[in-house]
């Protein structure tokens, strides 16, 4: 199952990193990323395959709204097919 | 694959336009709940209910969480108990809605609708005897809501039952004065009632439904609003196809919630209702989108057509979104949830009668619209007249939800807290109607009910 994970926030170093780290200690694997500042603010979208995660999917983004917490960050985690139904036919 | 702006926009969608899902409803059949004792029927009732609906509200936050859209109220609607409890030997309806009350907090759903009769044509001796308990029913119950189906195109309007209903409304707002009459904001007069409509206070299961069905609302007029802000100063054609691309947007995200629901439920899925339902939040009224169009302020010139084609771009985006589409599916225009419609009848522009226009073109009708509390019940039942004419007239849906604020007149406002909001006590006519409700009798269907 696919996911999407997105974190937006105020830019600082290593946030791929932590974001990264977090996610690969859940066994989850990253399909794409992309990253951009927008009007000064960091944006991150990765793409993930939750699949072989090692916890269920609301303590996976109960942790990732934790680390977001921590950063200063807004970290979100949700079912890929929400995004396909509004934006795909 | 997707792209990043698209994924942004949809949480921002989320985030900052008040995107959300406004309810997940579970139709449930109780017609296998009759019984000639009462008691034993009521005890069918909540066992029915909280069995069918057991895990309703956990699904329903299960996929808030994992698809990332808040899902705001998950609800409940039965069988019109008129048809359920009229097999039971009593006189005394209330201990029906207090079970259906009790089924509704087991269960954790935040309404249930089905406290109802249908006498556009005719009240057997059951459906009197619910309109009767309904004042005591609301005042003893929390979730229990309410409906009467009083007219449609092909009965014509039973004008006793719109008499009654008058004397009904007022009785509830008495029952519950000291709630600012509450009890009606939970009572919905009808014409022309559907019966997969998921959204309260109107939502009942109707007879020619499945055993269970799970239906959907959605929601979205701060995306709408926010969508023609980009295109300020283009003409109508312009507006209609945005709106259509943002209501099929919104669509496929409640048929997709939807379909989730009913797999995990296994419950068929019935119909998303395609409606742009207004929350006093700002940023997530319907008249704000009114306003974007043009006018200075809703109520004023040019608010009927902004209306009517919002409501008809509404439906054109949504219905091709979803594989089946339902319930009242339009523009709501409930007073005392919309910020931008408080704000408008605060300032005296919206009024009533530029509202009962309004519902010429839109679904539903006259909505949360907090009244003088010493107006007359027959003005009361006249008001539900003109608005049962118009839903018969022209073929749809009508509905008046009007709420006398006991001790409250103009000027004054009444507050209900949460999603219900607040409501400014707007004037009715002082001219009488009462030898005009005196009459009784049903007006006759109009010529194009005949269409065998």
């Amino acid at each position: 199952m696919n996911a999407i994970v997105t974190v937006v926030g105020q830019d600082r170093v290593g946030i791929i990193a932590a974001v990264c780290t977090k996610l690969a200690g859940y066994h989850v694997n990253i399909l794409d990323i992309s990253q951009t500042i927008l009007q000064g603010s960091f944006t991150m979208v990765m793409a993930v395959d939750v699949g072989a995660a090692s916890a269920p999917f609301g303590e996976l983004q109960s942790a990732l709204a934790a680390l977001g917490e921590e950063m200063g960050l807004s970290i979100r985690i949700q079912r890929e097919e929400i995004f396909n139904a509004m934006h795909t036919i | 694959m997707l792209n990043q702006k698209d994924i942004l926009s949809t949480i921002e969608m989320i985030d900052q336009q008040h995107l959300d899902i406004r309810t997940i409803t579970m139709g449930i059949s109780l017609l296998s709940c009759c019984d000639p004792d009462p008691v034993r029927a009521c005890e069918k009732i909540y066992e029915k209910i909280t069995r069918s609906a057991e895990r309703l509200v956990r699904t329903g936050e299960d996929i808030e969480r994992e698809f990332g859209i808040p899902i705001v109220n998950k609800r409940i609607s039965v069988t019109p108990m008129a048809l359920v409890a009229g097999a039971s030997e009593t006189e005394d309806y209330v201990p029906f809605a207090l079970a259906l009350d009790r089924a509704a907090k087991t269960c954790g759903v935040n309404f249930i609708g089905g406290y109802s009769a249908l006498v556009q044509k005719g009240m057997t001796k059951a459906d009197e005897k619910l309109i009767r308990s309904i004042p005591e029913a609301l005042d003893r119950t929390e979730l229990v809501c309410s409906s009467v189906n009083v007219g449609s195109t092909k009965a014509g309007i039973n004008m006793d039952a719109v008499a009654l209903m008058g004397r009904i409304i007022k009785a509830t707002a008495d029952a519950t004065a000291d709630r600012d009459g509450l009890g009606c904001a939970k009572l919905v007069v009808f014409c022309n009632a559907v019966e997969d409509n998921p959204f309260m206070a109107g939502a009942f299961h109707g007879v020619g439904e499945a055993e269970r069905v799970i239906n959907v609302g959605v929601s979205g007029p701060g995306v709408v609003h926010h969508a023609l802000q980009a295109v300020k100063g283009q003409p109508f054609d312009v507006v209609a196809e945005t709106v259509k691309k943002t209501a099929f947007r919104v669509t496929r995200m409640g048929q997709l919630v939807a379909q989730e629901a009913s797999r995990r439920l296994d419950t068929p899925f019935g119909i998303v209702d395609l409606s742009l339902a207004p929350t006093p939040a700002i940023g997530d009224s319907v008249a704000r989108i009114l306003e974007e169009m043009g006018l200075e302020t809703c109520g004023t010139h040019g608010t009927t057509a902004a209306l009517a084609l919002l409501n008809d771009a509404v439906k054109k985006g949504g219905v091709m979104a979803s594989s089946s589409v339902g319930g009242l599916s339009g523009a709501f225009i409930p007073v005392s949830e919309d910020e931008g419609m408080i704000a408008a009848a605060r300032a005296g522009t919206l009024c009533l009668d530029k509202l009962e226009a309004m519902t010429c073109v839109c679904s539903v009708g006259l909505d949360m619209i907090a009244v003088p509390g010493d107006t007359p019940a027959e003005t009361i039942s006249a008001i539900i007249a003109d608005e049962a004419a118009i839903g018969m007239v022209n073929c749809k849906t009508t509905a008046v939800r009007l709420l006398p604020a006991p001790g409250k007149t103009v000027g004054d406002t009444i507050e209900m807290g949460g999603l219900l909001g607040s409501a400014p006590v707007m004037p009715v006519h002082p001219e009488s109607s009462a030898d005009f409700i005196a009459r009784g009798g049903r007006i006759p269907a109009p010529m194009h009910s005949l269409k065998n």
